[in-house]
């Protein structure tokens, strides 16, 4: 049977990886290579780039990062930051990228999802939504959860999955940076209607917590997270030992 | 000398980068004289199979592959590539393929257990058909390694060219072997060492 996925996700700004790196043997730390290589290396099932470059011009140096990732790093990349066209996604494809993520583009423009879909195939299109509790409701953010769309986040999700989105990445905003654990209640309320894999994000903070996950939500494909394997506090290769000693089926 | 084939059929960037990897000389194109001159062909493919073996046709591409598979040129299918090699698909339709592995390619859905989910998406392991020897693309990989899939279709009624299968829900085609012809429903230029021992293995096949 297919594995559970373990996926380190790098932010990079201006061509460099933000968020302190704590990597033993790394000599530069913000090296998104060095930091892809070293992941990958280490066992991380697929790895996430998000660019959150503000400038255009400076986007230039993202493609030729990403580029240079996918000619040395053969595990499966997705991209997101910034997506908002199908040039976009054209973009980062051509450098290497297997998977694109849409966000706040997908949001300013619903229809992405389907042109893009149509283009690529659906599981070249991850629909990546930031959720948020108000009044007991999920709810979508925008902006990197600054901004409340006041859109019910399950019925996003369902209307993305219909119009081709072929991944969902569910980051919690409620658990996210909490480390203490994903956001199993609102997780669940999404693998009970979604057909496509969905990937946990938000809220990890030791081996125990990626245990629990898969352990309450059978349906749950893959756990993402970044600044505790950036800082080491979970270390890839014993994450997985430990997965596998607890019964979950992990590639070792 | 490995030849890609580019026929307007999905990104070969990841692919010619990963057989560089493993040092080997690369062409990527869709011309006869470059094909006739490299030593190996890959077949590679994303998308639908009608569209793709359209391309082939009409590029006269699918009687170059014939042609040099029939001289001995090693061949090696990837994805819907390999699905190409097969004798027809009934993904939306009917549709021939190259008929250069004896079977049929079919929608996954109606092979394995109702719920799981569709497409096969992740990293699965392969096992390898007991009554035979195994395949030479797997030289340097074992038994329960991993590799990574993507697909709604596989192929089928290719019991004699099975070399492995990768469990879900029903044992899905994972790889074939008819001669000199070799095809991979997974990706090797995305399974990490595994993938990369793998290619090895066509290279020296």
């Amino acid at each position: 049977m297919i594995t559970k996925r373990i996926i380190p996700c790098l932010d990079v700004k201006d061509g460099r990886v933000v968020k302190g790196v704590n990597f033993e043997g790394l000599g530069d730390v913000s090296s998104p290579i060095e930091l892809a290589r070293c992941y990958s290396e280490s066992g991380a099932d697929e790895l996430v780039f998000y660019d959150i470059t503000a400038s255009v011009e400076k986007r230039t140096l993202f493609t030729d990062i990403l580029r240079a990732v996918a000619s040395e790093i053969f595990i499966p990349l997705t991209v997101g930051g910034g997506i908002n066209t199908l040039d976009d996604f054209d973009r980062v494809l051509k450098c290497g990228a297997d998977k694109v993520s849409v966000n706040s583009g997908a949001l300013k423009n619903p229809s992405l999802i389907r042109e893009a879909a149509e283009k690529y195939g659906n599981q070249c299109v991850v629909l990546s939504v930031d959720v948020k509790r108000v009044d007991g409701i999920f709810t979508v953010f925008a902006k990197g959860g600054r901004e409340n769309t006041g859109l019910d986040a399950l019925k996003w999700i369902k209307d993305g999955i219909a119009s081709g989105a072929g991944e969902i990445v569910l980051n919690s905003i409620d658990t996210d940076g909490v480390k203490r654990g994903f956001d199993i209640d609102m997780l669940r309320a999404v693998c009970d209607f979604a057909e496509v894999p969905v990937i946990a994000s938000g809220g990890a903070g030791c081996a125990e917590d990626f245990t629990a996950l898969f352990r309450e939500i059978p349906a749950v494909d893959a756990g993402l997270a970044a600044s505790i394997f950036h800082f080491g506090e979970v270390k890839i290769p014993e994450l997985k030992r430990k997965l596998a000693a607890d019964g979950i089926n992990v590639r070792i | 000398m490995i030849a890609i084939i580019d026929y307007g059929v999905g990104n070969l960037f990841s692919l010619a980068s990963s057989f560089r990897a493993v040092g080997a000389d690369i062409c990527v194109t869709g011309n006869e004289s470059d094909i006739k001159k490299c030593e190996r062909i890959v077949l590679p493919g994303v998308g639908a199979f009608a569209d793709a073996a359209a391309k082939l046709r009409q590029s006269g591409l699918d009687g170059v592959i014939k042609r040099e598979v029939s001289s001995g040129k090693p061949l090696l299918g990837i994805c819907l590539g390999m699905q190409l090699l097969f004798e027809k698909s009934y993904e939306y339709g009917c549709h021939e393929g190259l008929s250069l592995v004896p079977g049929e390619v079919r929608p996954i859905d109606s092979m394995i257990t109702p719920g799981l989910k569709v497409p096969h998406i992740g990293w699965n392991a392969l096992s390898f058909p007991k009554d035979r020897q195994k395949s030479r693309l797997f030289k340097y990989i074992n038994e329960g390694d991993h590799v990574y899939f993507v697909h709604s279709y596989a192929g089928t009624g290719c019991e004699k060219s099975l070399t492995a299968t990768a469990e879900y829900g029903a044992p899905l085609t994972a790889a074939v072997e008819n001669g000199c012809v070799f095809g991979t429903q997974f990706h090797p230029e995305k399974s990490g060492r595994v993938g990369l021992d793998i290619l090895r293995g066509f290279i020296e096949a």
